[in-house]
């Protein structure tokens, strides 16, 4: 450590300091992540018995499927008027309308929506039912067995791309809000008028920045831990390098994007620029494979998809360092190029 | 010895349409240990001066030399010399007096303890408060303290007082004259003429980006011709050539009804006044008489007052 009167040691005490003693700041950069994970995973929690909603027209023969659906109580059934079945599957109140036919041998006819995956499901779970309750019988034997392992469930799947979100999001305002902030104070040109190194500045604000990270991050590991049983398969250094380089990356980014602005509302504008095409791109909520081929190796050039690609390989998978190299690739990449083009841009005054 | 400030035809023009000329060549040579002020009203080019001065703008001609360096040559050999206090600077409210003077000293490669620049500015009693909780007076003081902390021989502060109650500014003189006691040499930036007049050994004044006097406050003051002023309004009109034939008058100024004379003998002009007034039988409607002040030189060179409203409101674009 630094001697007790360094600048970069007292840099550095001075955005911790400042950091602890703004509650607000503690609320957002601790508390939100923490009921983000909440919220979604309430949400997102493993529903077995998924309800499937269904109109049956009140015409012909429906009395027919209506008691071979209510025998099953997944299904909530609605019979109603063929404008009315219709209007509800327009919008979206049912995934499926039924109509039977008017008389003789049991057909039916199935109105649904092939481009809303509960309406694909319906029409199969609904024609199963209808049939079997009619006499079909299956030819070969089957045994549904949940696949809810640790590991493979959907809140394995968004931990750690929350852990990304908010390597980004804290990158990038932990940094770039801060700096703009002081800029607009006066206090960088301050600064700048005594012998301070530039780069002793430079260097205490992101590794504030890394250190405020540690609580972040353990915070919602151990959330996901208690809360969830997601469970880390890698190895902590692994996971922790990864973070580091992650942060890294958005730290610089952040530098970046406030390298010249002088209006919080700039530094809002292209920091939001920034974030959100990777908040829809980069596999936050949802595997980003299901892009078409062609873009794909554009999003897995963008930084946060890297971060999250390999920190989905460490807990999930239980990678060592060396399968994801080409993701820490990207980052150390991103680290370099930003800071390199802040240092150069940077503007003090 | 050489100069602790030394500049030679200053220029900044900013680009725009038509160019801003916020300076026009300024010349000033600063000699150590002396306290020089730079006077003028709002947007004549003091901050602009000051800034370049600092290092903190590029001028866009003309030579500077601060304590025999140049800003290209040794930027941080000056920077540990110098200490500056900017017009407007916000530090951070989270920290303590102790704690910002103890970061500021730590930039410094000599300098005195975070505790004695505290007391040099009197703030020993709020050394563990929140720079957030400080009163304007009390957050210029640290501002001033931050400028000390690297003990420097050459202190910049630019409009130390301005926006203060009377209480605070005086403060703030005491600490000024204190560090020019101490041998320390000071420019300072101000529109108060009564703070130039008390404070600075020498002052320039500014004006439209240029010099347009420079000498001590007394000097100055001099130059007028007369040390006096006699001012008064009548009930009723009279013309100028009256007043200026009275024995003692240097110079005569209309300012709505208000007539001003510049006088070198207040009680020889004073007699011959009232008696001139009596034969006219023109009644007085008020009379005050004063020393002449460097708001008077002002005027008399510009024929604008230094806080003139009307002005711009920044000191630079």
């Amino acid at each position: 450590m630094p001697r007790d009167g360094h600048p970069l040691r007292q840099l550095l005490l001075s955005r911790i300091r400042e950091f602890y003693r703004e509650p607000e700041v503690l609320f957002w950069v601790y508390g939100f992540p923490i009921l983000l994970a909440v919220g979604l995973g309430i949400a997102f929690r493993e529903q077995p018995l998924e309800n499937v909603f269904v109109d049956v027209e009140r015409i012909g023969q429906s009395e027919a499927v209506l008691s071979a659906l209510e025998a099953d109580e997944r299904f909530v059934v609605a019979a109603c008027e063929s404008e009315d079945c219709r209007r509800r599957l327009r919008t979206g109140k049912t995934s499926i309308v039924v109509v039977a036919s008017e008389s003789g041998a049991l057909s039916v006819e199935y109105l649904f929506d092939p481009s809303r995956p509960e309406s694909v499901l319906a029409r199969r779970t609904v024609d199963e039912a209808v049939q079997k309750a009619n006499g079909r019988e299956d030819v070969v034997s089957a045994v549904d067995v949940a696949f809810d392992e640790p590991g493979a469930r959907y809140i394995d799947f968004l931990i750690p791309g929350l852990i990304g979100m908010n390597l980004m999001g804290g990158g990038l305002w932990g940094v770039g809000f801060v700096i703009v902030d002081m800029r607009i104070r006066k206090l960088l040109k301050r600064f700048i008028a005594t012998p301070m190194r530039k780069s002793d500045f430079m260097i205490a604000v992101v590794l504030a920045r890394m250190l405020f990270l540690i609580p972040e991050i353990v915070i919602v590991i151990a959330f996901a831990r208690f809360a969830f049983g997601v469970t880390i398969h890698g190895s902590f250094f692994a996971l922790a390098t990864v973070v580091a380089l992650g942060a890294l990356a958005f730290s610089g980014v952040g530098l970046l994007v406030a390298s010249r602005a002088q209006k919080l509302e700039t530094v809002s504008g292209l920091m939001n620029l920034v974030m959100l095409p990777m908040w829809l791109l980069s596999g936050i909520f949802f595997s980003y494979e299901r892009f078409p081929e062609v873009v794909v190796p554009w999003i897995r050039a963008l930084p946060l998809t890297a971060t999250n690609d390999a920190l989905r390989a460490v807990m999930s998978d239980g990678s060592a360092l060396g399968a994801v190299g080409g993701e820490m690739a990207v980052l150390a990449g991103y680290t370099v190029v930003t800071f390199v083009l802040a240092m150069r841009w940077f503007r003090w005054t | 010895m050489q100069s602790a400030i030394w500049c030679q035809d200053l220029r900044k023009t900013y680009a725009a349409k038509p160019p801003v000329e916020a300076l026009v060549g300024i010349d000033l040579s600063v000699s150590r240990g002396e306290c020089f002020g730079l006077l003028g009203p709002n947007g004549a080019g003091k901050t602009t001066t000051i800034e370049i001065l600092e290092g903190l703008l590029e001028a866009t001609s003309g030579e500077v030399e601060i304590l025999g360096m140049s800003w290209a040559a040794s930027p941080s050999a000056i920077k540990n010399r110098i200490g500056i206090s900017l017009q407007e600077t916000k530090l951070a409210e989270k920290l303590s007096v102790r704690e910002t003077l103890t970061l500021f000293r730590s930039f410094y490669t000599k300098g005195m303890s975070a505790d004695e620049a505290i007391a040099l500015v009197s703030l020993e009693e709020k050394a563990e408060s929140w720079v957030g909780k400080l009163s304007g007076g009390q957050k210029q003081r640290l501002a001033v303290a931050t400028a000390l902390v690297g003990d420097p021989d050459l202190l910049f502060l630019d409009e130390p007082t301005t926006g203060l109650d009377p209480q605070s500014r005086r403060q703030l003189w005491d600490i000024i004259r204190q560090l020019r006691q101490r041998g320390r040499t000071v420019l300072l930036t101000t529109h108060y003429m009564d703070e130039a007049e008390r404070l600075c050994d020498r002052i320039a004044v500014v004006d439209h980006g240029k010099i347009i006097a420079l000498g001590s406050p007394r000097e100055l003051i001099a130059g007028l011709g007369g040390e006096h002023v006699i001012e008064f309004s009548l009930d009723g009109e009279s013309p100028d050539a009256t007043f200026a034939a009275l024995p003692g008058v240097r110079s005569v100024a209309h300012e709505g009804p208000t007539i001003r004379l510049t006088v070198s003998e207040t009680h020889v002009t004073l007699k011959a006044l009232l008696s001139e007034l009596s034969k006219a039988d023109i009644e007085l409607t008020s009379l005050t008489t004063r020393h002449a002040s460097l708001e008077d030189v002002f005027v008399s060179l510009t024929g604008r007052h230094l806080r003139d409203d009307s002005g711009d409101d920044a000191d630079a674009p």
